[in-house]
C-alpha cells in the first residue's frame, strides 16, 4: 500500500506544482539579489541569507530557510489535510478499505507518503537553489571555509553534516504538522477544512508566541523550537533548543498519530 | 453467504436498521428492496465492514466480519453508492490502482485482470482519457469492472444499474446473471422494484429499518386466484360466467377462477371472442406496497398523533 500511495502521489500533478510553486519563491530572491546585491545585513532578515551574496553555494541553505518556516508547513497541511478526507470526499476511501486496505496500513501509507512528498520538495528547493546560486551569485572560495553565523569558519565537511543535521531537524518538525493535518483529516469530512484547521493552529501558535501574557504555553507551542535550526550553525552548537525542540516535535507526533488512528480505526465510513 | 443476527445500528437517536436476520444463500440472486432511506446503504456498508454495527453479528462465507475483513472482502466485489475513481488518471490506470492494493493482487498478472474486468462490462476499447471525461454510464461500467478484479465469490451491487441507458441496463442484467449462472452470488440492493423482479431469485424487503419480507420471488409472486380476460364480447361473457365476475373495466374482465384453462375452454365454447388471458399473480409491487410504510422521504402528520 506505501508503494501504491507514493506512486499516486509522485504521478499526481498537484505535487508537482505545489513544489514548483514552492521553489519559485527562493528562485525570486536569488535574482533579486543578484539584480541588485542587497543583501540584509548579517543577524537581519531570513537567516544566512547575508552570508549568499559573498557565496552562492550556500545558497541552498538560505533557500531552505525561506521555505520552511511558511511555505513548506502550508504545502504539509494541505498534503496530509488531503490524506484522508480527499479519498473520502471523491469516494475512493470506501473502495479501499474494501478491497481490503486495512484501516492502520492507510494511515501509515498516507504518512510516509506525505513524508516522501516533503524530502522530494526540500531535495528539489536544495538542488535548483545550488543551481540558481552558483549561477546567479557566483562561487565563494568554499576550501578555505564557510563562515558559521558566529563569525568563525567552518569546514566544508562540516556544513554538510551540520545542514544534513538541520535538515532532519526541520523534517521532524514537519512531521509534527503532518501529524496534526492527518488527525484532523480523519476528522473532518472536507481536505480544505482539515488543512485550514493545521494551518490555524500553526498560526495560532505563532501569535501565543510573540504573546508576553502567554509566556506558560510557549514551551507547549508547536511552531516553539522549529527556527532552532540556526542553532546548529553557531559554533559551537547551541544544543539546547534543539533538543527540546526534538522532544516536544516528539509529544505532537505521537499524540495526534494516535488520536487520528483512535479516530479513523473505530470511524463509520459513510461517506 | 450473508447472514446476519439481530444486526441493529444506531446513529445516536435514530435506529437507521433495527434487529435485521438477513439470510442470503449461496447461489442467490438476492434483491434487497427498500425505500430511500430505509437502511439499505447502512446494511451493505455493514456487510463490508465500513460501518461498524451497534449490536448483532454478521457472517459473510461463514466468517465473522468485520473481524476476518482481510479473509472475507478479497473474495468479495462491491459497489457501494455509486462508483468512484481518480479523476485524472484512465480508468485502466485506476483499475490498476486499486488492483495494487490489498492481497491478492500479483503484478505479472495485473494487465490481464485489468483487461479482463474491463472487457466484461464492455469497456474493453476504452483509450487513455481520464475518468473525469466518463460519462455517467462509463463510470457505473467501470466501477462494476473493479468490483470485479479479484473474480469475487460474492458480489454486493447498491443501485448497480443507476445511470445506464436501457441498452446498457440490459447488459449489464446480462452479465450479472452470467456471473451469477457460473457460481457467483448476487446481493443486489436497489429501490427499482423492476430491475429486482427481473433478475432475482429471493428478496428482503427492508422498511424503516427492518426486515419486513424475505422470501424466493416465485412464491411472493403466487397467483392470486383471478383470471384477467380481454375480450370484445365482454356482455356474453358476463351472461356466461354468471357472478364469477368481479370487476369489469370495458373489455377488461377480471375473474374469480381456480383454472385459467378450464375458463378459457368455456367462454370459446361459448362464442366468446378472446383478446388475451392471463392468470393473475400478484407482482412484487402489491407485495411490497403491502408490507411497507409510506417512504422515508414522506413528512406528513401521522394521523394518530402519538
Amino acid at each position: 500500500m506505501i508503494l501504491v500511495e507514493l506512486r499516486k502521489m509522485v504521478r499526481s500533478r498537484r505535487t508537482w506544482t505545489t513544489i514548483l510553486l514552492i521553489d519559485a519563491l527562493p528562485t525570486l530572491v536569488a535574482i533579486l539579489l543578484a539584480i541588485t546585491d542587497l543583501g540584509p545585513r548579517p543577524g537581519q532578515g531570513p537567516a544566512f541569507l547575508s552570508a549568499v551574496l559573498t557565496d552562492g553555494t550556500l545558497f541552498p541553505l538560505a533557500a531552505l530557510a525561506i521555505v520552511l518556516p511558511l511555505f513548506l508547513p502550508i504545502a504539509v497541511a494541505l498534503t496530509a489535510g488531503e490524506a484522508i478526507a480527499g479519498e473520502a470526499q471523491a469516494g475512493t476511501l470506501r473502495y479501499l478499505l474494501i478491497r481490503p486496505v486495512g484501516r492502520t496500513r492507510l494511515l501509515v501509507a498516507k504518512l510516509v507518503s506525505v513524508m516522501a512528498f516533503v524530502v522530494l520538495s526540500v531535495l528539489v528547493v536544495a538542488v535548483t537553489a545550488y543551481v540558481v546560486g552558483t549561477l546567479l551569485l557566483g562561487k565563494g572560495d568554499v576550501t578555505t571555509g564557510s563562515t558559521s553565523i558566529s563569525g568563525s569558519s567552518l569546514s566544508t565537511q562540516e556544513l554538510l553534516l551540520r545542514t544534513l543535521l538541520a535538515l532532519a531537524y526541520a523534517m521532524l518538525c514537519m512531521l509534527g504538522v503532518a501529524a496534526i493535518a492527518l488527525f484532523l483529516s480523519t476528522v473532518s469530512e472536507s481536505p480544505l477544512g482539515a488543512a485550514l484547521g493545521t494551518l490555524a493552529v500553526l498560526i495560532a501558535s505563532t501569535i501565543l508566541l510573540t504573546l508576553d501574557a502567554a509566556s506558560a504555553l510557549q514551551p507547549w507551542l508547536p511552531t516553539r523550537y522549529w527556527l532552532a535550526f540556526v542553532d546548529l550553525f553557531r559554533d559551537p552548537i547551541l544544543w539546547r533548543d534543539v533538543v527540546r525542540g526534538v522532544l516536544l516535535q516528539l509529544v505532537y507526533v505521537v499524540v495526534f498519530l494516535a488520536a487520528g488512528w483512535a479516530n479513523f480505526t473505530t470511524k463509520d465510513i459513510t461517506d | 453467504m450473508i447472514r446476519t443476527a439481530a444486526l441493529t445500528k444506531r446513529y445516536g437517536r435514530i435506529t437507521a436498521v433495527d434487529d435485521l436476520d438477513l439470510d442470503v444463500r449461496e447461489g442467490d440472486v438476492y434483491g434487497f428492496l427498500g425505500a430511500n432511506g430505509s437502511g439499505k446503504t447502512t446494511t451493505v456498508r455493514m456487510l463490508l465492514g465500513l460501518v461498524l454495527a451497534t449490536s448483532g453479528t454478521i457472517e459473510v462465507m461463514g466468517q465473522p466480519m468485520p473481524a476476518r475483513a482481510r479473509q472475507v472482502l478479497p473474495e468479495v466485489g462491491a459497489l457501494v453508492e455509486g462508483p468512484a475513481a481518480y479523476a485524472h488518471l484512465s480508468g485502466r490506470a485506476n483499475l490498476a490502482l486499486f488492483d495494487a492494493m490489498g492481497p491478492g493482487g500479483g503484478r505479472a498478472s495485473r494487465a490481464r485482470r485489468v483487461d479482463d474486468a474491463l472487457a466484461r462490462v464492455g469497456l474493453g476499447g476504452v483509450d487513455s482519457r481520464p475518468v473525469h471525461a466518463y460519462s455517467l454510464g462509463m463510470r457505473q461500467r467501470l466501477g462494476l469492472a473493479n468490483a470485479l478484479l479479484r473474480r469475487p465469490r460474492l458480489l454486493v451491487l447498491d443501485e448497480p444499474t443507476n445511470g445506464l441507458d436501457p441498452q446498457g441496463i440490459r447488459e449489464i442484467r446480462g452479465l450479472l446473471l452470467e456471473l451469477n449462472a457460473h457460481g457467483t452470488t448476487v446481493f443486489l440492493s436497489s429501490h427499482l422494484l423492476a430491475e429486482i423482479e427481473q433478475m432475482c431469485t429471493r428478496v428482503g424487503v427492508l422498511d424503516q429499518g427492518r426486515l419486513v419480507v424475505q422470501e424466493q420471488l416465485d412464491v411472493l409472486r403466487q397467483p392470486t386466484g383471478r383470471v384477467v380476460v380481454h375480450t370484445p364480447d365482454a356482455d356474453r361473457a358476463r351472461a356466461l360466467l354468471d357472478g364469477q365476475v368481479e370487476h369489469q373495466d370495458g373489455e377488461r374482465l377480471v375473474i374469480r377462477v381456480p383454472d385459467a384453462a378450464a375458463l378459457n375452454a368455456l367462454l370459446v365454447g361459448g362464442g366468446v371472442r378472446v383478446a388475451s388471458l392471463t392468470a393473475e399473480r400478484r407482482t412484487l409491487e402489491d407485495v411490497v406496497l403491502a408490507a411497507t410504510s409510506a417512504g422515508s422521504d414522506t413528512f406528513s402528520v401521522p394521523a394518530v398523533a402519538r
